[in-house]
């Protein structure tokens, strides 16, 4: 078991005095894990020395589930792969799906496809530096960040009637066009997003005690983050200008704009909490610069491909990945020639960031913590599925 | 007190019943006044607050529980006396069921000194601001015991945040209040309140650029005395869950809630009395139930008005970490608010009186402050200016 550790209990202390390490358990039920995370924290009064992870309280063998319901069906089942950013997951199920029966989805799909999944990752992010915020003790930002998060569910809602998980693809395509007067409402909506950025960075992201308290935590150099396998964000917020959507270019994504900003340790080491925050905000005002050109550029046409309701790849595995909120997420998909895929395999961000953790609170305040969580952006059904 | 009990029992009040047990009636009685008064005052706070704090962040607030929420504190206070009184297992039962009333205790006790008008007062002892002090510093007993006793090991940690910050922050604001001492003379509270007039100019916050200095240095310690963001340490919900209360249900978590918004006013109060002119107004009618009335409103007011800062500091700022809380007291504000009270002598062996141009020249300076201060909320309100109902779909 993940939970059963060595260490003496009684040791030395300074000046000779003999400490005694406490173990805290922190979570399943804890108001600042994000979801059901449990860490098992080895503590020397406020001084972590370790935080050892226990994973596996989410659950749900979604991963095998596909196995049984089949690939149309499976497609709802990604919403619950990370609910806080669903439409990437639905990206990369769909995309895996078309590689393996080699489908082309239609232009216009494509661009549905990136508005969504651009509009998902603001709502993410906003979550994301929301819940850092509230987790640093500061009530008012989360708020903020919630409400404007309500009017993306909104507009979401528009394009697929539903708030958290949506089901808005399918193989092949999306499953519904744009609804008309979609373009003015969501310029509309990034116009006045947009300055709101700004805003929040001078509520709360300059704020002097915020910077103390994320600068200089928990520092991830280029190399080890490499080596612990960070995507996304995490990876970007240590100096790794690595983005699938620019790299490994997918769907519409060739087609526009955009910049992939990274940490540069601009108030305290390379990689520290207050990186990983700041790329998050930054990556906002990306999101907003691609779905200006997605929602201007979109060209007419269907789409959805046709693709029939019995479907049977030929035998065979693929892996794509996706940029998803939380980093490159790859589907891995073996299809044996049935209506049922053979073996389905997620890789997910979160999982890589947690397995960090570990090492990274070595040595700091239980406190801060709470603060590396945040900023590695765990979502807990990501790291379990 | 023990005055207006003579007077009160020589004028046939109380009369057939042996002295002694008068004395306690009449102290008991004003007692159950104060006790009212703060609850009252704590409850309206705690509703006041979500208020307030709704309206910073965008929410609507309680406002369901008579006209716009404002008995929502009473509702509560019944919601939460019917609850389960869940004493854990594994708690030491005596010390657990004590430790709120002894928080209470040292927050209640220090409400005897607190004056309301010129006249008004429980008791104007002459160690006033002293006696503050030294009985506020009981509400760390409790909450370390609080701490100690849930046997749970988040509250153990936020009873031990708790004591190490009370302890270290009563110094800088200790010295604070003897900076104002020292121009005073007298630890009285209407002692101090005395030596201030009505007009700003001559408050101690404007006396002299020390004085000044030291009501930032006491409203800071004081805040983090009260365990108020951002030294909200002992209770972190996002590190501690809640800290020394975490195992608390029902009516003792609320008394120690109660504790901490009752705090805030009292914090406001000897903000009041120590630099802010007190009840002082202007002489300006004979009728003493008028002036008093009129008294008692400025002294409420302005001290309500630094709960709303603290409400306020509450809802903006981010919390800091247990290190920085330590080293902000003893690396900054100890040896500030030291170098402050040094100066502050000096001063007053150079100029025993003051100086009307120091004075008017302080007020300047404070206004200049707060309009500089209302102009960057102002450029900030009409920069950023969101639509606060706008809708993408309609």
């Amino acid at each position: 078991m993940s939970t059963a550790i060595d260490i003496d209990l009684h040791r030395e202390g300074p000046g000779g005095l003999e400490t005694e390490e406490m173990t805290l358990n922190m979570g399943p039920q804890h108001p600042s894990t994000h979801g059901v995370l449990r860490f098992v924290v080895k503590a020397d009064g406020e001084v972590m020395r370790r935080a050892i992870p226990d994973i596996g309280y989410l659950h749900r063998s979604i991963e095998k589930i596909a196995e049984k319901v089949g690939y149309h069906g499976f497609m709802p089942y990604t919403d619950r792969v990370d609910y806080v950013s669903a439409m990437q997951c639905n990206q990369g199920w769909a995309m895996a799906c078309e590689k393996l029966a080699g489908i082309e989805v239609p232009r216009r799909g494509e661009y549905c496809r990136v508005i969504a999944c651009e509009f998902g990752r603001i709502a993410s992010h906003l979550i994301s530096v929301g819940a850092t915020s509230m987790d640093i003790g500061a009530i008012t930002p989360f708020t903020h960040a919630i409400r404007e998060r309500e009017y993306i569910n909104d507009i979401l809602e528009e394009l697929c009637g539903a708030r958290l998980t949506f089901n808005y693809m399918r193989i092949g395509g999306c499953a519904w066009d744009l609804p008309p007067g979609f373009a003015r409402r969501a310029i509309a909506y990034l116009d006045r997003f947009e300055p709101l950025i700004d805003e929040y960075n001078e509520l709360i992201s300059f704020n002097k005690i915020y910077v103390e308290r994320l600068a200089n935590v928990a520092p991830v150099s280029r190399e080890r983050a490499i080596a612990w396998n960070l995507v996304g964000p995490n990876l970007r917020g240590s100096g790794v200008p690595y983005d699938v959507r620019r790299d490994v270019p997918y769907s519409a994504y060739p087609d526009f704009e955009f910049d992939v900003p990274f940490g540069t340790g601009e108030r305290g080491t390379l990689g520290d909490c207050y990186d990983r925050y700041m790329v998050r905000m930054r990556e906002m005002k990306e999101s907003c610069r691609i779905l200006r050109q997605a929602i201007e550029g979109i060209p007419p046409g269907p789409v959805v491909a046709k693709v029939p309701r019995t479907f049977k790849p030929a035998a065979g595995a693929v892996y794509t990945r996706v940029e998803g909120s939380r980093g490159d997420m790859g589907w891995f998909v073996v299809s044996d020639g049935t209506a049922f895929p053979a073996r389905v395999h997620i890789r997910t961000g979160s999982f890589a960031a947690m397995a960090a953790i570990e090492e990274l609170s070595q040595g700091l305040m239980i406190a801060d913590l709470v603060a590396v969580i945040a900023s590695l952006d765990i979502v807990a059904p990501e790291v379990d599925r | 007190m023990q005055q207006l009990a003579d007077r009160l029992i020589d004028h046939g009040f109380l009369s057939g019943l042996p002295r002694e047990l008068g004395y306690v009636l009449v102290v008991a009685f004003f007692a159950f006044l104060m006790l009212s008064f703060i609850m009252t005052v704590a409850g309206v706070t705690s509703w006041l607050e979500r208020r307030v704090w709704a309206r910073i962040q965008s929410r609507v607030g309680p406002n369901r529980v008579g006209p716009q929420g404002a008995l929502q504190w009473l509702a509560d206070g019944v919601k939460n006396i019917m609850k389960e009184d869940i004493v854990p297992l594994a708690a030491d039962a005596p010390l657990f069921k004590g430790a709120p009333y002894l928080a209470m205790m040292g927050f209640f006790g220090a409400f005897a000194v607190v004056p309301f008008t010129e006249n008004m007062i429980v008791a104007d002892i002459n160690i006033g601001v002293l006696y503050v002090s030294a009985v506020t510093a009981l509400v760390v007993v409790g909450i370390l015991m609080a701490g100690w006793s849930s046997n749970n090991k988040w509250a153990l940690l936020g009873g031990i945040r708790s004591a190490a910050q009370i302890i270290s922050y009563e110094i800088p604001a200790a010295l604070a209040i003897l900076t104002i001492v020292l121009f005073t003379g007298t630890l009285s509270m209407q002692g101090i309140i005395r030596e201030q007039g009505w007009a700003p100019w001559n408050w101690f916050l404007f006396d002299n650029p020390f004085t000044f200095v030291a009501f930032f240095l006491f409203f800071i310690s004081a805040l983090a005395e009260g365990n108020r963001t951002p030294f909200d340490l002992p209770e972190a919900e996002s590190e501690l869950v809640a800290g020394a209360f975490t195992e608390y249900s029902g009516l003792r978590s609320l008394l120690f809630f109660l504790v901490e918004w009752g705090n805030l006013y009292l914090i406001g109060a000897i903000c009041t009395s120590l630099f802010l002119g007190g009840w002082q107004v202007p002489h300006f009618t004979e009728n003493g139930f008028v002036l008093g009335l009129v008294q008692f409103l400025t002294f409420f007011l302005k001290a309500y008005f630094m709960v709303f800062v603290a409400m306020w500091i509450r809802a903006t700022l981010p919390r800091v970490r247990v290190d920085q809380l330590m080293t902000l007291c003893w690396k900054y504000l100890v040896p500030v608010a030291f170098a402050n009270m040094i100066c502050a002598a000096l001063y007053f062996a150079i100029l025993p009186h003051g100086s009307i141009f120091v004075r008017l020249g302080m007020f300047a300076f404070g206004l200049g402050l707060l309009v500089h201060f209302l102009n960057r909320v102002l450029f900030h309100l009409r920069r950023a200016k969101p639509e606060l109902h706008f809708s993408p779909i309609v």
